[in-house]
């Protein structure tokens, strides 16, 4: 249901020249946007299995047709308030860029929002935000119909953290 | 559309010489070498014959001249594929009944351009 | 059409380089002075086939480099040449060299010049100094090439011509591509009715060309059939044109032209390719070459499947209670078809151990020069097969053996003239199955592991304390403690780098062992035993709290219910259970993982008692569940390694489930694990 939304949304907003897609989310009243073209899907929450001793807003891992994928509960990773998760909620599974080798995973988000369009013009460099989200992890803003869309840079998110580094990677 | 037989013991070779014919709509019947090349002329008439000369169990050459016992090969055309250096392998290749060759290294293009000289 | 040939590149790698095994197996065995046709004519065509791809596929160094080689593997094969020690050891490196360029060119680094061009020197130099110098006859011929006004060309095919496969009309057809001619067909040779044969060719023609072609153009066009035909080509005789003058030199610069811009083409596609040959090899996975029977099998097996499959869909369509048996069984075949295939579909993976103990006989033959000890090497059991991961893993740890055995085990000629052994050693590589095992035995008939010399060692370095007794087998593995080396003298080919720790590590991670027995004066063996594949395991489902665990099989020793009494604390902190005459570590795997168990209580669950590395410990569980095959999926591929999990697979009903690792638990609880709540005898086990 919302993988259709999403492609509706694509095709009807149309491509301007320059400009770039962006899936938006929800996340405790704000709207956040990634690059549509790393969504490889959206969808349900389904439980996962935990991952021991691992930091908590690492939910764990499902089996996605065969592929193990790790799933991360974004409003916990950015150390906003824990609620419980509704029909809403769902998992926007994306391919991250770490290094030389492409990752999939899922994040936990409130719920889809939207596909808009932004140019370069619309987007603006991120102020700090005061602790909440780190400005690094944010690409840029946009305002979209005079609403404010936070752009994740989602590769540096994942490759920034240490939780999701090998241990031994300097060994190698 | 015609259909060729195409010989080299070379994976890479007979790939790229597969995939340059299929590419160009002709049929392909892939032989590892020359003993495979000759069963497979027996179940299935080759408008052309594509061989390499050096090949283990039966080389492009001793193919031919196989081939060119059997009736419904007397005349189809036979190209061999050699390197530059084998200047009497081009001798003792006609001798054994090859209709010409292609020096390698060639290209995709020089290949087909050759098979269009040969077909009329 | 364009075909983009780049996407043969992996294929010519990896052929080329299974090419050079086949060439330099094939020299290791030639004997000098005695030729082996045969086995020339194989290492020929191995030079040949890398020397035609590298050429087609735009890898001019490696086709250039390859030439001088085959060349001289020619000149062997035809008799010309003998084979020589020299001969053999300068191909050889020559070998290298093409390792050297194939792999620089798949992986677009840049080669070492310098060495690829010594090594060159010395071929050329073993050809005599006959050195071809391409720019010298390309500018001779180009020299040749004469401008005129026209050819008249006597063709007269042989009467065989047709069974060349030759047609007269496609050669004129040609010939009239290179400008207007004038064709003149003579029939003079034609019989009459009755002996006429339509497989001879009784026509000859004369053609004339007014056209300024070279006479190399109108050559080519004759190249197939100039031994199967009389061609005479001759200049027109034709009154020279008033601008003549001037137009030799502009025609003469016509032809050439494109040539050169050609010439300079092919360097831009090179790079270029050689450029996405390098994208190609990062991007690509690696592939693998099948023997074909084992994919006909496969074949074969999933039509079985389809068989089953249909069979019990029709007994399922309109099912009458009956017919339980027959579903029973339907779904007994089933079960079996599933195995089988699982069982076919792992065989894939499978390649006999050869492919890494082939370049054995080269790395004895250069080591044993150069430790100046005559070694002869035997293999057995290179047919055995493992899986592809683990025989490309266990490479470094057994070339790193061997060489300790070279090095450190086999003696110099006259220490063993000197102890009543014969001058020469003997290395012998063994291989051989033993249930999911493959056992990879090194063994030598050196001098042994000096057993008080490593135990001195030790207790200088403190590992071993001063009143400690040990038996030889504990002194033996000492070898592979960190930092510890026997070697009197650190030579360059043991090396200093890495240590026999590294070995021993490198198979841990592929979940096997080494062990190492040896007898003063007789010789040693290392024995490795290593997991058939790392991608199925026959694992134990375990229960704690909602959370299931897979425990391989191999590592559990028992599971047994805990008798309080066996129940003991060493200092309020650890726990450890008395089994027979053992304590084992109790570890509680809901603490551990932090997660909630059914009951705290250990006379609630189980205790799975585990080992790895000679350690054991009991693990704490609520229950255990089945036992079951699995495959071990990575949790790296996206995400990482972690700490006490070797991997993660998928149940039944599509959760799942994570694989512990055991050696990593025992390591562990050793280095973290602090109960959060040390046990109380009295209050728990009531």
């Amino acid at each position: 249901m919302h993988a259709e939304m999403t492609q509706q949304g694509a095709a009807a907003t149309g491509v301007a020249a320059n400009a770039e897609q962006f899936l938006t989310f929800m996340l405790n009243g704000e709207e956040y946007g990634v690059d549509i073209l790393r969504v490889q899907e959206i969808k349900g929450w389904e439980s996962a299995t935990e991952i021991p001793n691992t930091p908590p807003y690492i939910r764990g891992v499902i089996n996605l047709r065969g592929t193990i994928v790790p799933v991360i509960d974004l409003r916990r990773r950015f150390e906003l308030e824990a609620i419980d998760y509704t029909s809403t909620t769902v998992i926007i599974v994306l391919r991250i860029r770490t290094g030389d080798s492409e990752k999939t995973m899922g994040f936990i988000v409130d719920a889809v929002s939207d596909v808009y369009n932004v140019t370069p013009d619309q987007m603006k460099p991120a102020p700090e935000f005061g602790g909440q989200v780190r400005t690094d992890y944010v690409k840029g803003l946009a305002t979209v119909d005079d609403k404010m869309v936070i752009l994740l840079d989602i590769d540096h998110l994942v490759g920034a953290d240490a939780a999701f580094g090998d241990a031994d990677r300097t060994a190698h | 559309m015609a259909s060729i037989l195409a010989v080299d013991d070379s994976a890479s070779m007979r790939q790229m010489v597969t995939f340059t014919l299929k590419g160009a709509g002709y049929d392909v019947i892939e032989a590892v070498d020359g003993q495979d090349a000759l069963s497979k002329a027996r179940g299935k008439q080759a408008d052309i014959v594509l061989t390499d000369v050096n090949m283990p169990n039966m080389d492009g050459i001793q193919l031919i001249r196989e081939l060119r016992k059997m009736p419904q090969y007397k005349f189809t055309p036979m190209l061999l594929l050699t390197t530059e250096s084998a200047a009497e392998k081009k001798a003792e290749g006609k001798a054994a009944g090859a209709t010409g060759w292609l020096v390698k290294p060639f290209n995709p293009d020089q290949l087909l351009a050759t098979l269009k000289k040969v077909l009329s | 059409m364009s075909v983009d040939i780049s996407q043969f590149h992996q294929v010519f790698f990896e052929e080329s380089f299974e090419g050079l095994e086949v060439m330099e197996t094939g020299l290791l065995q030639l004997g000098v002075g005695e030729p082996d046709l045969e086995a020339i004519n194989t290492i020929f065509r191995a030079a040949h086939s890398i020397k035609g791809g590298g050429g087609t596929f735009g890898f001019t160094a490696i086709s250039e480099f390859t030439h001088v080689m085959e060349t001289l593997l020619d000149e062997m094969r035809a008799g010309k040449r003998l084979v020589t020690r020299e001969a053999v050891d300068v191909l050889l490196e020559g070998v290298d060299r093409l390792r050297g360029l194939l792999g620089s060119a798949r992986d677009g680094t840049a080669a070492d010049v310098e060495e690829i061009a010594t090594t060159g020197r010395r071929l050329e130099h073993l050809l005599n100094g006959q050195q071809a110098d391409a720019v010298a006859s390309a500018a001779a011929a180009a020299a040749e090439a004469v401008e005129t006004h026209g050819w008249r060309v006597r063709f007269v095919p042989a009467p065989h011509l047709f069974q060349t496969g030759n047609d007269p009309a496609r050669l004129l057809r040609e010939l009239t591509s290179l400008g207007p001619c004038r064709v003149d067909c003579d029939i003079a040779r034609l019989p009459d009715g009755a002996d006429f044969d339509p497989e001879t060719c009784y026509l000859s023609w004369t053609i004339e060309l007014d056209h300024d072609v070279p006479e190399a153009a109108v050559r080519e066009v004759f190249e197939w059939v100039d031994n199967d035909a009389e061609i005479l080509i001759t200049p027109l005789a034709s009154e020279v044109a008033p601008a003549a003058t001037a137009a030799p030199a502009a025609l003469a610069a016509v032809p050439d032209a494109p040539e050169r811009r050609s010439g300079e083409d092919r360097r831009h596609d090179e790079s270029r390719r050689q450029g996405e040959s390098k994208q190609a090899a990062t991007a690509s996975t690696s592939s693998i070459r099948v023997d074909i029977d084992k994919v006909d099998a496969l074949i074969n097996m999933v039509g079985e499947l389809v068989i089953t499959q249909s069979m019990l869909s029709q007994l399922a369509a309109d099912f009458d209670p009956s017919l339980i048996e027959k579903l029973q069984s339907g779904i007994g075949q089933l079960e079996r078809n599933t195995r089988e295939l699982q069982e076919s579909v792992m065989s894939i993976r499978m390649m006999p151990i050869s492919f890494s103990f082939n370049r054995f006989p080269r790395l004895v033959r250069d080591l044993s020069a150069k430790l100046g000890k005559q070694i002869n090497l035997k293999m057995a059991g290179e047919n055995t097969e493992l899986d592809k991961t683990v025989l490309e893993k266990i490479g470094d740890p057994l070339v790193h053996l061997v060489r300790n055995a070279l090095d450190h085990g086999i003696e110099a000629p006259e220490v063993r003239m000197a102890n009543g052994k014969s001058a020469a050693g003997t290395l012998t590589l063994n291989a051989f199955h033993e249930g999911s095992n493959i056992v990879i035995e090194i063994i030598d008939d050196g001098a042994g592991l000096d057993r008080d010399r490593i135990l001195a060692k030790a207790r200088e370095r403190g590992i071993v304390g001063e009143h400690e007794t040990l038996s030889d087998e504990q002194i033996f593995d000492l070898i592979f403690a960190p930092g510890f080396s026997t070697a009197a003298v650190v030579s360059d080919v043991s090396g200093r780098g890495v240590g026999m720790d590294v070995v021993k590590r490198n198979i841990k991670d592929l979940g096997g062992v080494v062990e190492v027995e040896s007898t003063a004066g007789k010789g040693s063996v290392f024995r490795i035993r290593l997991p058939l594949t790392l991608a199925i395991l026959d694992g134990q489902l375990v229960r704690v709290g909602e959370e299931v665990y897979i425990i391989s099989l191999v590592s559990i020793i028992e599971s047994l219910q805990v008798k309080p009494e066996a129940v003991s604390s060493v200092a309020g902190q650890s726990e450890l259970y008395r089994l027979r005459d053992e304590y084992l570590p109790i570890v509680r795997l809901y603490d551990l993982f932090d997660v909630k168990p059914d009951s705290e209580n250990l006379r609630d669950g189980l205790l799975v008692i585990v080992e790895a590395e000679g350690r054991k410990v009991g693990l704490f569980v609520d229950d255990l569940l089945g036992q079951q095959q699995v495959v071990i999926k990575s949790l790296q591929t996206n995400f990482r390694r972690v700490d006490g999990i070797s991997g993660a697979t998928i149940l039944g009903d599509g959760k799942v489930a994570m694989i512990l690792d055991t050696a990593g638990l025992i390591q562990l609880c050793r280095t973290q694990y602090q109960p959060s709540k040390p046990w109380q005898p009295e209050r728990q086990v009531a």
